[in-house]
């Protein structure tokens, strides 16, 4: 972990090489801006998104229009980019209409150099039509997205997950809480400005009685 | 105290704080019956439970932000410690989904030895959850039966990779280490050893009566409720949903092979538990097939020293011991991820605790944590 054995070799190159190529050494310090967000794929440029062609994306296009910003498919994969407003709606057409009857997981995405900070991604599957899609939203912090409680049950701890995690508010969650950290924490680790090895030394010093170990 | 009529009457003096019909009481987090540091608080009629709340975090090492800062290859051995006794299946489903971001397979004979490795694990991670379940419920011996088996699938991955536990057997691309000498020859003398044993534990337990009194009827969940909670892995098939990824969404070398998937009816204990016998049933089958047809060939496909997936996200999910476990990664063109997710079947799996138990007992919620065969590693990550 120290950073010291690597220092023999760097120092002659002078300028160290952008962050991003390198492989990371033992450097444990918040990578805040380190990489940036949507770098241009210099080389490996991949296989490209695709657009989305089913019966079912073109029925919902027409319907909600431009909503619907983008449906396309990656390495075999279906997803679409919804407005935040679309989403309790569509949710609840995908599930009643479509069949998407499990929802696999509700995740986020913190991007900080963005205006709208974060992506939140629904991964559903469909049990009779043996397919999985994913559905994704992009608000800004301080922005709520509406709770999939009611629609899957399954949503309950998932929501209080990126709750947890993320900061993100989920309006008519029952239990709107944090889940894995404890109650009285304060910051959501997974955001990008939040420090590897940074936590709430208040709290743990109120609670464990003791100063950070790290 | 069958009679429902009967009320006792008690004299002023005789009140107490016992007196109150309900009483909140908290079960762990240091319980030998909650499998790791599970915290379960249970508001409790007598002996019947009206309500649970699971408090968990215990094990929160935030595996997800450590691999925000670690390059793809750095990240590997870290999956091995969520579930931790089925590290195999973590790794699998973590070197798959990057090899899918890089678009790039993994050999056949990779593929084979993936399978029988993971299945083994299966197997591993099933006897564990049966020996300390009927602990749980009361029996002992199974316990010191499941554990001396699973010692002879220890051995072999141990002789694999160096590991007993958190084996880190796969690498991105492929396998890193070929199979050891006899290697064919030990798992197919394993697979002779361990078939009778199984009924040796069925014989323990399927018509046991108090194993039966214990299970049938406990911890009934629907297949209406299962889809609905995210539940998946055997509590989802004993409920009667036949639906296995390993079928529906084949990964590995899982579409070449030759198996069933054990389905139950009433979705309680007991079904569960039969459900999982017959799985271990399927695994050997699986692992037969794949000892007698292993291709030969390389077992590292061609992947670059430095992994830098391209611009992109991909969610790809296995069917884990435990139930479907998938990993979405996100990758910003970097030697990092810019995100990792996971998606760990015993999270979702345990908030189907609280539906389970109500209106049971208390002793029944030792049963159904159990059956739910929960690793806390993987709930709290």
């Amino acid at each position: 972990m120290s950073e010291e054995t690597k220092s023999p070799t760097p120092p002659p190159t002078g300028q160290p090489k952008p962050a991003a190529g390198e492989p990371i050494s033992g450097t444990v310090q918040s990578t805040l801006v380190q990489k940036p967000e949507a770098a241009a794929p210099s080389k490996p440029a991949g296989p490209t998104p695709a657009a989305w062609d089913s019966p079912m994306v073109a029925k919902l296009k027409t319907h909600y229009g431009s909503g619907i910003r983008e449906a396309n498919t990656y390495l075999v994969q279906n997803y679409m980019i919804v407005e935040p407003s679309l989403v309790s709606e569509l949710l609840q057409v995908l599930r009643d209409q479509e069949l998407f009857d499990y929802c696999v997981d509700i995740t986020a995405v913190h991007y900080p150099q963005r205006e709208k900070q974060f992506d939140v991604i629904w991964i559903l599957y469909s049990f009779p039509r043996n397919e999985r899609i994913r559905v994704k939203t992009m608000i800004a912090d301080g922005e709520s997205v509406p709770s999939a409680v009611p629609i899957w049950p399954a949503a309950n701890w998932l929501e209080r997950e990126v709750y947890d995690m993320f900061g993100i508010r989920f309006d008519g969650h029952p239990n709107l809480k944090r889940i894995l950290l404890p109650d009285g924490w304060k910051g959501h680790p997974l955001r990008k400005d939040y420090g590897i090895i940074q936590q709430d030394q208040e709290w743990v010093q109120i609670n464990l009685g003791i100063e950070s170990g790290q | 105290m069958t009679d429902p009529t009967f009320h006792l009457e008690l004299q002023e003096h005789e009140k107490t704080f016992l007196d109150s019909n309900e009483l909140i009481i908290n079960m762990g987090p240091q319980h030998p019956a909650t499998h790791g540091v599970l915290r379960v608080i249970l508001k409790l009629d007598g002996e019947k439970v009206l309500g649970t709340e699971c408090v968990i975090g215990y094990l929160h090492r935030g595996v997800e932000k450590i691999a925000e800062h670690r390059t793809y290859t750095m990240f590997n051995p870290y999956v091995d410690r969520m579930d931790y006794v089925a590290a195999v299946s973590n790794g699998l489903g973590y070197c798959e989904s990057v090899e899918k971001l890089l678009n790039v397979e993994a050999p056949p004979r990779a593929k084979y030895i993936r399978v029988i490795l993971a299945e083994l694990n299966r197997l591993a991670s099933h006897m564990l959850w049966l020996g300390t379940h009927a602990l749980d419920i009361g029996a002992i011996t199974p316990l010191f039966y499941t554990f001396r088996d699973r010692e002879e699938i220890l051995k072999i991955f141990e002789k694999y990779c160096g590991a007993r536990l958190t084996t880190h057997a796969f690498r991105i691309g492929g396998c890193l280490y070929e199979t050891y000498e006899g290697f064919e020859r030990e798992v197919k003398k394993f697979l002779e050893f361990v078939t009778p044993k199984i009924g040796e534990y069925e014989e323990l337990l399927t018509t046991n009566r108090i194993w039966v009194e214990r299970t049938k009827g406990v911890g009934t969940i629907s297949a209406k409720d299962c889809v609905a909670l995210g539940v998946t892995g055997p509590v989802l098939r004993a409920s009667g949903v036949k639906w296995d990824i390993r079928k529906a969404q084949p990964y590995a070398a899982y579409a070449d092979f030759d198996f069933e998937i054990p389905i139950g009816q009433s979705g309680d204990t007991y079904d569960r538990y039969i459900v999982r016998m017959e799985e271990m049933r399927q695994s050997l089958r699986i692992i037969a097939q794949a000892i007698d047809r292993i291709p030969e060939g390389p077992i590292m496909a061609k992947v670059p020293k430095v992994i830098k997936p391209p611009l992109g996200e991909i969610y790809h999910s296995i069917e884990a011991p435990k139930g479907e476990l998938g990993y979405f990664i996100v990758s910003d063109g970097s030697t990092q991820p810019y995100r990792v997710r996971v998606r760990p079947p015993s999270f979702v799996n345990l908030q189907a605790l609280d539906l389970m138990v109500r209106d049971q007992l208390v002793a029944d919620v030792i049963a159904v944590i159990g059956t739910l065969d929960i690793v806390l590693g993987e709930v709290d990550r």
